[in-house]
């Protein structure tokens, strides 16, 4: 049982025969999303700080005898939770909406799953800008720490790459699954501090959090580097870029196992 | 002909499918089913015990009749599917021509598309700008090349599909019912592009109904027979063979 042919000797040899495709879906899916809308990429700043500003306004009576400058606080949390939230979301769907595609031609199936965390990727950085408008309105000081920024990104990066490879290959398997990740980050969204300070939370909620949830060791070195103006410490990154490359090894691991069973279930 | 190299061997391929009448996609019905021990694997094989060399330059048409197996054995051969037994060994490049414009986004320009499936070829983003112009002169689409190719026909779709794959020089290419939809002179174009590629060294794995067709390109065939190879060898032979099956 083996199917031996050049294109499939060596993993990076065919990574860097398809690169460029890779840039071109990351760039379709960027153009597509704001085809049409006459504010095109200005939605990738305008739609974090409309929701930061409702999120500001609600909560900030309740949270903001604990937190300094809320809007910062609450942004830099936000930004990153959505980045995970959505690029993973539309990674479920990489493998099943591209049937068509895959039936009929040999590409590279994972392909299709980082193209969709990169380009949410992209759109996070240009939604930093939005954070910098947010720090410059509320008069937030700038340190040189907050040029640490990639540090994280790159760790959230991986492990949402992680994340998003192992959904999209379960999802060809078991279509339920897009309806349990809803739940589950849901309920992740309000395990991870984003809009309350993590003192809040009863201490056993708090260890469990704080040990356990990624999205915690990544929101916390984000707001060390950008709202603390401080070096984040080395506990998290350690626990950050850990967490993110297993949870890669994961993915891809079960990603590479079960990808030549996909058109069968496709 | 026989110093020429072996472009494609399959040896003794066997490619199952699964038949099982519901598809278990959910895990509710994948614990029901475990549990009342349901989870039963009806096979199917599609191709049963296929061996055959194609040597470089060859053309081979795959003949048969509907649900033989011909396309089955056709995406094995790109990679598509795995065999479940036996093994496919393919030296050289493959431009598989299973379904024109596969891997076009309807919702993007002619131009990005043709980059979009360029790399979907394997092709780097700098050689297709090299052959952009190539690409819009053989499927003659130069009016239309920014509008959105939701809005093209079916034929003009085909032609742009036909041009980027056959553009580059492939070791092997393989086609699969896909001219039909064109016009006459399209599909006269598009022979002649084929007789072009096969003279330079190209070798040809070529699906159609039509016998005629087969005749005039290729000069090996197979038939395929539910599955199971009933005849190889010279193709007019095999045609001739098979015509008489069918005529009865």
């Amino acid at each position: 049982m083996s199917y031996s042919s050049n294109q499939r000797s060596n993993f990076w040899k065919e990574f860097w025969k398809y690169k460029d495709l890779l840039k071109l879906l990351v760039s379709r899916n960027l153009k597509l999303k704001y085809r049409r809308s006459v504010l095109g990429y200005v939605w990738s700043v305008l739609n974090p700080l409309l929701t930061m500003v409702i999120m500001t306004v609600v909560f900030s009576t309740m949270f903001s005898r604990n937190i300094e400058n809320f809007p910062v606080y609450l942004f830099c949390g936000q930004l990153l939770f959505n980045f995970m939230n959505q690029s993973t979301h539309q990674a479920i769907f990489s493998i099943t909406s591209n049937a068509a595609l895959l039936k009929k031609t040999y590409v590279p199936k994972y392909i299709f799953a980082v193209s969709k965390i990169t380009s949410g990727m992209v759109d996070l950085l240009f939604s930093l800008g939005a954070l910098v408008i947010v720090m410059l309105v509320t008069g937030a000081p700038f340190s040189w720490h907050c040029l640490l920024f990639p540090v994280v990104i790159v760790q959230l990066y991986l492990f949402s790459l992680g994340m998003g490879l192992f959904m999209a290959q379960a999802n060809v398997f078991f279509r339920d699954i897009q309806y349990i990740y809803n739940a589950v980050t849901t309920a992740w969204m309000y395990l991870t501090p984003i809009f309350y300070p993590v003192e809040m939370l009863p201490d056993w909620l708090r260890g469990i959090v704080t040990h356990f949830n990624p999205m915690y060791f990544y929101v916390t070195q984000f707001r060390d580097i950008v709202y603390h103006g401080r070096l984040p410490s080395f506990d998290l990154l350690l626990a950050g870029t850990a967490t993110a490359l297993g949870m890669l090894a994961v993915g891809f691991w079960c990603f590479r196992k079960s990808e030549d069973k996909f058109i069968l279930y496709i | 002909m026989d110093q020429k190299p072996v472009m494609i061997d399959v040896d003794h391929v066997t490619i199952r499918f699964n038949l099982s009448n519901q598809k278990v996609d959910n895990i509710k019905e994948y614990f029901v089913k475990l549990v009342k021990r349901e989870l039963m694997f009806q096979e199917f094989l599609a191709v049963n015990d296929v061996s055959f060399q194609v040597r470089q330059g060859e053309a081979w048409g795959l003949i048969g009749t509907n649900g033989s197996g011909k396309s089955t054995m056709l995406k094995t051969i790109s990679g598509i599917l795995k065999p479940y037994k036996g093994s496919v060994t393919v030296n050289g490049s493959v431009a598989p021509l299973i379904e024109l414009g596969a891997g076009f986004d309807p919702e993007l320009s002619a131009r990005e598309n043709i980059f979009l499936n360029g790399c979907v070829l394997g092709h780097s983003e700098k050689f297709m700008q090299e052959h952009f112009d190539e690409i819009v002169d053989f499927a003659e689409i130069h009016k239309f090349l920014d509008s959105p190719l939701k809005n093209y026909s079916s034929g003009m779709r085909a032609r742009l599909g036909f041009s980027v794959a056959t553009m580059v020089k492939p070791d092997i290419l393989i086609v699969d019912e896909i001219l039909s939809v064109g016009d006459y002179k399209f599909r006269k174009k598009c022979e002649a592009r084929m007789k072009e590629l096969l003279s330079g060294g190209t070798t040809l794995l070529y699906v159609s109904h039509s016998i005629d067709e087969v005749k005039r390109l290729c000069d090996h065939a197979l038939w395929i027979d539910k599955g199971v190879a009933r005849m190889q060898g010279e193709a007019k032979a095999v045609c001739d063979a098979y015509m008489e099956v069918m005529k009865k």
